[in-house]
């Protein structure tokens, strides 16, 4: 930022991000005039302006009911994902190696999956330990063996990536059973649209609005044996999910009917759904319903939200299921230390995006070292998704921290721990003004026959004051991304 | 692209409550020349017995008044009848449907439900409750706008029509029973200022009073208005119009989409038919006009259970044969 945009910035004169690495005001190897240009805009406008136009776009998805439903003691509630109007930006270069950074991701997780309910060569090879996968909760043995079109088995895919403080975007996590978060996406872009027309025009931003039309061409190669028109459905767990909205952004974004277990039914290994003409078969099933609920038959048998019977139709080829059973144990905490050594072992390739510096307790000298340091450090069981059960150490209190002492002798082989990241910043609309708040971002990437990612995915932001934790469940919101399409950097910014 | 029964059944139903939620602000906003009777007769009573809601009324309330018919049916979420009922089974169909309907229609009914939730006891007494009525009634009236500007046009649409023309009738059903059976007027009454004002009523309460002028210029009669209210063939709420909507709208759509199910529907229709129309209203009055219309509601009531049989997947569990077929 230079001192003549400073003294007319009024909006983000006294912004300050501190230490943290900041989205819309640290230096970047390309791309910098356009985010100059978007700061500039930014600090011409009055909070009260900017605080108005938030508040049409809150009331606009509330009416619209892109909401999730939050269960208190007796009702249901619709709330919204809070959102914030200042966009994240990405540079064209940074997203280029992003993006080849997931591909390759998605690819070792695939191959390493296939090769798990297949020949075991990782296994046999020690380049995994054997028991992290087939003693892992959600490894199905009822997947071994069984053939999927094109050996993949994450066709959705969500990777959580952070900034660290030096400015390097690294994974946190994985999330290749069923990622939610798409539908954000898509209505927050509208939203920026809508109410923020001004501060997009004059530079390519990369579109998201196709990434139905992508999930339901992969749903239909996935389907290929049925023919050149299969019967694509999605499968929600119902209305009262909390992430129902999402279920009928997909399904609309397809153009594809919406069901639920009751609506199906399987008969000689065939999957049908309930129509006002009778029986229709169907062909492949993006299903937003966990493993253990898909079939009562093959898995948790007090599932009333499952098709009984579907897993024979899917082992038999009849049915085509997205993302496949079984891809938990990809996706684990613990497995994903392994996942740099998985792209070098499949693909003979350094990760592209490197993984967050983590520890797994179930080798003595990590749990020696996480115990030592349990003040400095993040420690995460491995089975929880959600943010939840994670302490932080520097934040935690004495008592806290004995208690999280306490769990890890338990079951070491349950935890791993990780540095505490100084995640990066953006600048955000608060009660106060403009402040700086953590961010992440999770990309999403389709694979059927070969692996395309939506440009940019959702930010989420932890919009509370020195949070680092971004989940909907816990207080996040979310923010447009834009991905640019080209770092015009030689070009006049203004 | 193929309906799914379950959605079919739940188009035909959010229609069905929004036409019922409209039928609903029409008698509580002329509820109260019902009540301005001469006699000083338990008149709040009528909505009440109208809806059969005797029991579930008394089970709340000690008395029937003003402000306790009021909150019963607009406010009271414990009555399956009030406004914020019959809306929210609305909306709930309409949340289900969303991926079917447009996102017009949702966003109406999803704002138009959570004004209704934010109304207060205050804003549903007189004089707030006849404002409130007409807000429901044009709120009623703006989904039916939206759903006939925005809603695809395939099965779904049919379903819909169905519900609302099925609801529409058994309401017109209602509304003539209430003032032939509810208010029975002695012989003597018949003519009077009272008895006149009464059938006036009921008339704006459908919208067909100045209609109803158009046909008959000179006197009103209680046959002239319940033979306009149950076979008028202009009017939009006569029981015939319903009908005759409903026949086509069966008969094209089992046609236009193939639909192998819905024989035993068609028959039912065929039997409402033949009650509809089975004696003039000279003759329906001195019968019995309460059996008759009751004749006509249960042929309604039929005509439901065979669409959920047909199309709505309440038949039994599907047998292989079936699914062969497909």
């Amino acid at each position: 930022m230079t001192a003549s945009d400073a003294a007319s910035n009024d909006l983000l004169s006294s912004y300050d991000a501190g230490k943290f690495f900041d989205e819309l005001f640290s230096d970047r190897d390309s791309g910098s005039a356009q985010v100059a240009l978007i700061r500039e805009r930014l600090g011409r406008l009055t909070f009260d302006d900017l605080r108005r136009r938030s508040q049409d776009a809150e009331r606009e998805l509330y009416n619209l009911g892109i909401t999730f439903l939050v269960y208190s003691d007796k009702d249901a509630v619709d709330r919204i994902l809070p959102f914030d109007l200042i966009p994240r930006i990405i540079t064209a270069k940074e997203w280029a190696r992003l993006e080849a950074g997931v591909v390759q991701r998605v690819a070792a997780l695939n191959l390493f999956l296939h090769d798990i309910y297949h020949d075991q060569k990782i296994l046999k090879d020690g380049v995994v330990p054997r028991d992290l996968v087939e003693g892992n909760a959600n490894f199905r043995p009822q997947m071994i063996g069984v053939d999927l079109p094109f050996n993949t088995y994450i066709h959705i895919m969500g990777v959580d990536l952070v900034r660290d403080g030096e400015g390097v975007i690294r994974v946190l996590e994985d999330n290749g059973r069923v990622p939610s978060g798409v539908s954000y996406v898509v209505e927050n872009r509208h939203m920026m649209q809508r109410v923020f027309p001004d501060l997009m025009t004059g530079f390519g931003i990369r579109p998201v609005d196709n990434y139905g039309h992508k999930l339901l061409e992969a749903m239909c190669e996935i389907a290929a044996p049925a023919g050149d028109s299969p019967e694509v459905a999605l499968l929600s767990p119902g209305s009262y999910n909390s992430a129902y909205f999402e279920h009928i952004f997909l399904a609309r974004e397809m153009g594809v009917p919406l069901v639920e277990g009751r609506d199906l039914a399987v008969i000689d290994d065939k999957v049908y759904m309930k129509t006002t003409n009778g029986l229709v078969r169907v062909d492949s099933i993006y299903r937003r319903l966990g493993d253990d609920f898909l079939d009562p038959k093959a898995f948790n048998p007090d599932s009333l939200l499952g098709v009984p019977g579907i897993f024979d139709a899917y082992r038999k080829g009849n049915i085509q299921l997205a993302n496949a059973i079984g891809t938990g144990v990809a996706d684990d905490k613990a497995v994903y230390c392994y996942v740099p050594r998985m792209i070098k072992y499949y693909l003979d390739q350094e990760a592209i995006i490197p993984n967050v510096d983590t520890r797994i307790c179930r080798e003595p000298d990590a749990l020696q070292y996480t115990l030592d340091n349990l003040d400095k450090l993040v420690v995460k069981p491995v089975g929880e998704a959600g943010g939840y059960g994670i302490t932080i150490g520097p934040r935690a209190s004495k008592a806290e921290l004995e208690e999280c002492r306490a769990s890890l002798l338990a079951d070491p082989a349950n935890y791993i721990s990780q540095p505490t990241l100084d995640l990066s910043v953006c600048p955000t609309v608060t009660d106060d003004g403009v402040e700086p708040r953590h961010v992440d971002l999770r990309p999403f990437a389709i694979t059927g026959k070969s692996t395309w990612v939506l440009p940019g995915g959702l930010t989420r932001v932890a919009l509370k004051k020195g949070t680092l934790i971004v989940n909907s469940s816990q207080g996040g919101g979310s923010k447009d991304t834009w991905v640019m399409e080209r770092d015009a950097d030689e070009e006049s910014a203004s | 692209m193929n309906l799914l029964a379950r959605y079919a059944e739940c188009i035909f139903w959010m229609a069905r409550y929004m036409e019922r939620a409209e039928n609903i602000a029409r008698l509580l906003d002329v509820h109260e020349t019902f009540a301005r009777d001469t006699r000083g007769a338990t008149n709040w009573m009528a909505i009440i017995q109208l809806n059969a809601d005797e029991k579930a009324f008394f089970s709340r309330y000690d008395r029937a008044t003003a402000e306790s018919v009021a909150k019963f049916y607009t406010l009271d979420a414990s009555n399956g009848n009030s406004l914020v009922s019959v809306v929210r089974m609305a909306r709930e169909n309409a949340r289900v449907l969303r991926p079917w309907i447009s996102t017009e229609m949702w966003t109406q009914i999803n704002v138009f439900y959570n004004r209704l939730l934010a109304l207060t006891q205050k804003e549903v007494e007189t004089p707030g409750l006849s404002r409130v009525c007409q807000w429901v009634k044009e709120g009623c009236q703006t989904h039916y706008g939206i759903t006939e500007g925005t809603f695809y046009r395939d099965q779904g649409w049919y379903f819909y029509q169905m519900g609302k023309y099925i609801e529409r009738a058994d309401q017109t059903t209602r509304l003539v029973d209430i003032k032939y059976h509810t208010l029975l007027p002695s012989p003597l009454d018949v003519g009077s200022t009272l008895d006149v004002s009464q059938w006036t009523t009921v008339l704006r309460c459908a919208a067909g009073y100045h209609a109803f002028r158009r046909v008959y210029p000179r006197g009103m009669t209680p046959a002239t208005v319940a033979g306009f209210l149950l076979f008028n063939e202009g009017f939009p709420r006569s029981v015939v119009m319903c009908h005759r909507q409903l026949d086509g709208v069966l008969g094209r759509m089992r046609s236009r989409y193939n639909l192998r199910r819905g024989a035993e529907a068609m028959e039912m229709m065929e039997l409402l038919q033949g009650v509809l129309f089975s004696r003039g209203v000279d003759d329906i009055i001195r019968d019995g006009l309460h059996e008759y219309l009751d004749g006509v509601q249960c042929k309604l009531s039929d005509l439901t259970t065979a669409l959920g049989a047909a199309f709505f997947g309440h038949e039994q569990t599907p047998v292989e044969g079936q699914a062969q077929a497909q």
